[in-house]
């Protein structure tokens, strides 16, 4: 095999199990969907406009709920601009017993009703011909509906995409510390840290919920930037004193915990204006979530440093060989210490999109979180030796968890349950890489 | 008349293939108890495969071996050593925190229900000490033992489980001289109890010394097997090159120039005791001495990858701050470290990325790396030091010694440093590749540079060197500048102070 075709298969293979998963869950969730609102709306008018003259009626009925309102509306106008008299009626069967009666008084013959799946099935419009003669045959209309797994729907993609935000952009910071052959278990901790920090900046500086943009940006900025100290803390720690990053860490993240208890004295804070929730529920673009565009920014920003900049070179050559990187004149500190303040910054911007998506900040967010994150980084093929790796892997992995944890949901299956089987999943994951890695690396020197 | 008893060991027609490599070609190979059989070869001729073979760790494609007429199959590294096999590797299989007897009943402990019996274990440790005739600290862990003694504890594993056959693999590679003897005197003896060994070396003398025959290996082939006495060092080396050779060391002239490198009162510990020295434009300075002597602590002082407790190091009368490697680097010094798989090479990243990393300075002046540049600077060396990789990308790992020495040069050479240190430049590589670095060593010192060159092997300092600098303790003992007359002897009585 080709060594260019053979690197992107051990780099990205992972990339087919997320495309089974995506395959399977897209199967077991197949359903009958029905279109509703504008989608249903613009279905029947083009319909109606090719079989219904301007001479005829069209009746739609629908009921009180706001999205068979839109769709109402949305009919009526695009009806009323082809030159088409329309009469919609709102409510229970009852009151398109009435409407009925009262066109049937005025001698309007119906051309046709126009109704969503429950509506067009009362059982008013049963008989027309035979009730209200003066209707006429009126045709009875509805959205047609189609099969497609409730899996694939944009809404629940961009939803999975949505929730894996947090954890996938810090991920990033832990795929720079696995390679240099680290760990950083604070990263949880600083989630919580972060979002806490935020809120109460908010809320004690910035003008609780009367806060600015720009108050708001600071606060943010301020609590981000408190989490990376606390990283590069971590970094120093490891390499000045050379004690082991997973020990660090540890402590880290119980200071950390700790700290986000203290200052929101063990309660969240919800005294934020509504604005706050641009970055984590906004979608500005093309109806992506604002959360996810960062994420996916990030991610582009993160892979062209590993992959195509001195800096990324460093971070594999540390973890490869950290003595055969030094006598090489890789400044080894420099490059710790700038992996571990990158992932306390993540993490703080995690923590901030997560207050964003909550609208609060609570010491009990991101809770376990280090430990998703290391497994989507794990997934996603990073060695935890160090040396080894690839960005948009993680990307891949934090996915495959994301895919594993909405397609259960989708499914109903229990969250216990789901624990289970999302363990399992990582060490198959893990497992199958491993295998394709050793029957690659096999061979060794001919010497 | 009886019939002559069967060989201790008999390997025939052994063929082993790896993906891309044809290892082994049908090699035979047949050793007689009581005898020391050498296996001399290139880097890459096949030998260590077909140790793995016999060792277990591999499993041949074709051929059969016997043990003493009796034909066997190993599937594990356990089958070779019920068989009475024992394979002691260049780099030792001891667990550094354990002590020496643990470590030789290690995967074979004497117990009883479960409990290890400690006291017949080191009694049993203690005898076959005893039957080695050395002394050695059985209870102090293995790290803290000399490479040396490490080496016995390696054989007296060996002899715990009455192994028949012994390969030893460059046993002598770490060794002082005077430790080699002691070495010698040991399979001597192991001999007199009719162990068969097999021993493994890139030093021609010691095969004289301690060998009765010899099997010579070419690209997984036999080229030549005979008794010791039926050659000579110069057919020997022709049979492993496969070609004439005029002269071990190339000859040449060049000017020496000015002062370059410049230290004075280095030191640092009990291991760097006040070291003074200059090397030359276009000199060739060999450290030597024996090993532990402090001559890599020296060097590693000189480049910074020590902190030194005192003295100044001046290069072209401009005397360096150094603090780290990379200002070493900057200034323009160069280390090829002594251990190329733990020092000198990331050995899963592939062969472009090891030669680019010190280059990144310039490869990536703005942050980015010049990954073309970079590809086409590494194929120019490829070429010029005749590296054999098949693609750049291929993994450090998997190449042999001499081709990992070639990509560390390689990435010294693109950086062109104004003093190059080697640190045992030819250490474990072949013949035919020792000669092209010595050339290399050679066409740098005629361009002016300053070399330092570090190693334990008498004949190629004397061979190379313009001047030597012999090490003892800490110190320098003395200087040979007349290197043209000078004799091992003169250097040993030097090193030994």
């Amino acid at each position: 095999m080709k060594p260019t075709l053979q690197r992107l298969l051990s780099d990205y293979g992972m990339i087919f199990v997320l495309l089974l998963l995506c395959a399977f869950f897209s199967a077991v969730t197949m359903t009958e969907q029905t279109p509703t609102g504008e989608a249903a709306a613009r279905q029947l008018a083009s319909e109606l406009r090719g079989s219904v003259g301007k001479e005829g009626r069209v009746l739609i009925a629908v009921r009180p709920q706001a999205e068979d309102q839109v769709f109402a509306h949305a009919l009526e106008q695009t009806l009323s601009q082809a030159g088409i008299p329309t009469t919609v009626v709102s409510g229970e069967p009852r009151d398109a017993r009435e409407a009925l009666v009262k066109l049937a008084a005025s001698q309007q013959p119906l051309a046709a009703i126009a109704g969503n799946h429950v509506t067009a099935a009362w059982l008013v419009f049963a008989d027309i011909p035979t009730d209200f003669p003066a209707l006429g045959h009126p045709r009875i209309v509805k959205p047609r509906s189609y099969r497609w797994p409730n899996f694939l729907k944009s809404e629940n993609l961009l939803n999975i995409a949505n929730q894996i935000a947090v954890i996938a952009i810090v991920a990033i910071g832990m795929t720079m510390v696995i390679i240099t052959a680290g760990i950083d278990l604070s990263v949880g901790s600083l989630i919580a840290l972060s979002a806490v920090l935020a809120a109460r900046f908010i809320r004690d500086y910035a003008g609780a919920t009367h806060a600015s943009a720009t108050g708001m940006t600071v606060a943010c900025l301020a609590a981000i930037l408190l989490c990376g100290a606390v990283g590069a803390f971590s970094g120093g720690m490891i390499t000045l004193f050379r004690i082991p990053p997973f020990i660090v860490t540890l402590a880290m993240m119980l200071v950390g915990s700790g700290l986000a208890y203290l200052l929101a004295q063990g309660q969240s804070i919800y005294q934020i204006p509504d604005s706050f929730v641009w970055l984590g529920r906004g979608a500005d673009f093309l109806h992506i979530p604002n959360a996810v565009l960062l994420m996916l920014v990030l991610y582009v920003l993160a892979h062209i440093l590993m992959s195509r900049m001195r800096l990324g070179r460093y971070l594999y050559a540390v973890g490869g060989n950290r003595e055969a990187a030094r006598l090489s004149g890789v400044p080894v500190q420099r490059v710790l210490l700038f992996a571990y303040a990158a992932s306390g910054l993540l993490a703080g911007l995690g923590g901030v999109i997560m207050a964003s998506q909550l609208k609060s900040g609570s010491p009990t967010y991101g809770n376990m979180y280090e430990l998703y994150i290391i497994a989507a980084v794990v997934v996603g093929g990073t060695s935890l030796s160090g040396g080894e790796g690839r960005m948009l892997g993680t990307l891949v992995g934090a996915f495959t968890i994301a895919v594993i944890q909405n397609g259960m949901n989708l499914t109903n299956v229990e969250s216990y349950t789901q624990k289970v089987v999302l363990g399992l999943v990582i060490l198959a994951a893990v497992l199958l890489d491993t295998l394709r890695h050793r029957r690659w690396n096999r061979g060794g020197s001919a010497d | 008349m009886i019939a002559p008893a069967p060989p201790l060991l008999e390997m025939r027609g052994i063929v082993k293939s790896f993906p891309g490599v044809k290892a082994l070609r049908g090699v035979d190979l047949s050793l007689q108890s009581g005898k020391v059989l050498a296996l001399l070869g290139e880097n890459g001729a096949g030998k260590s495969t077909l140790m793995k073979i016999l060792g277990g760790a591999h499993r041949a494609d074709a051929g059969t071996i016997h043990i003493a007429g009796q034909e066997l199959h190993f599937h594990s590294p356990q089958d070779s050593r019920r068989a009475g096999i024992a394979i002691i590797y260049q780099e030792f299989n001891l667990v550094p925190g354990l002590t020496a007897w643990e470590n030789i009943f290690l995967g074979q402990e004497r117990t009883r229900a479960g409990f290890i019996e400690r006291k017949q274990e080191r009694q049993r440790a203690t005898e076959i000490f005893q039957r080695l005739g050395v002394q050695i600290d059985l209870d102090a862990p293995c790290r803290r033992l000399t490479t040396a003694q490490q080496q016995l504890v390696e054989i007296a594993k060996a002899l715990a489980f009455d192994a028949r056959i012994i390969v030893m693999d460059e046993p002598s590679a770490a060794l002082t001289s005077h430790e080699v003897e002691r070495l010698f005197e040991i399979i001597r003896d192991l001999r007199q109890q009719g162990i068969g060994i097999i021993y493994i070396s890139h030093r021609l003398e010691e095969i004289f010394t301690i060998a009765n025959r010899v099997t010579v290996l070419r690209d997984g082939a036999n080229v030549g097997e005979r008794p010791i006495d039926q050659l000579t060092r110069q057919q020997m080396i022709e049979l492993m090159v496969g070609r004439e050779l005029k002269d071990e060391f190339p000859k040449r002239s060049v000017a020496i120039g000015a002062p370059r490198l410049k230290v004075s009162g280095l030191r640092r510990g009990r291991l760097v005791r006040d070291v003074s020295f200059e090397v030359r434009g276009g000199e060739i300075l060999a450290l030597t001495g024996l090993i532990g002597a402090g001559r890599t602590e020296v060097v590693r002082l000189i480049f910074g990858a020590d902190q030194r407790e005192g003295g100044d190091i001046q290069l072209d009368g401009r005397t360096l701050a150094l603090r780290s490697p990379r200002d070493a680097i900057a200034a323009g010094i160069g280390l090829l470290t002594e251990d190329r798989k733990l020092q000198g090479l990331i050995l899963g990243h592939s062969v472009r990325e090891n030669f680019g990393l010190p280059n990144l300075d310039w490869l990536a002046a703005d942050g980015f790396v010049r990954v073309r540049r970079e590809r086409e600077e590494f194929a120019r060396y490829v070429d010029t030091l005749r590296i054999k990789v098949p693609h750049q990308e291929q993994h450090a790992r998997n190449l042999s010694g001499g081709n990992q020495q070639k990509v560390v040069l390689a990435k010294w050479l693109a950086r062109d440093c104004e003093v190059l240190i080697f640190d045992e430049p030819t250490r474990g590589i072949d013949v035919g590749a020792k000669y092209e670095i010595y050339l290399l060593i050679n066409a740098l010192a005629a361009q002016g540079k300053a070399i330092v060159m570090i190693s334990s092997e008498m004949p190629e300092v004397l061979g190379m060197a313009d001047r030597i600098l012999v090490m003892h303790d800490g110190r320098v003992t003395g200087e040979i500048t007349d290197v043209a007359h000078a004799t091992q002897e003169q250097m040993m009585q030097l090193a030994v102070a």
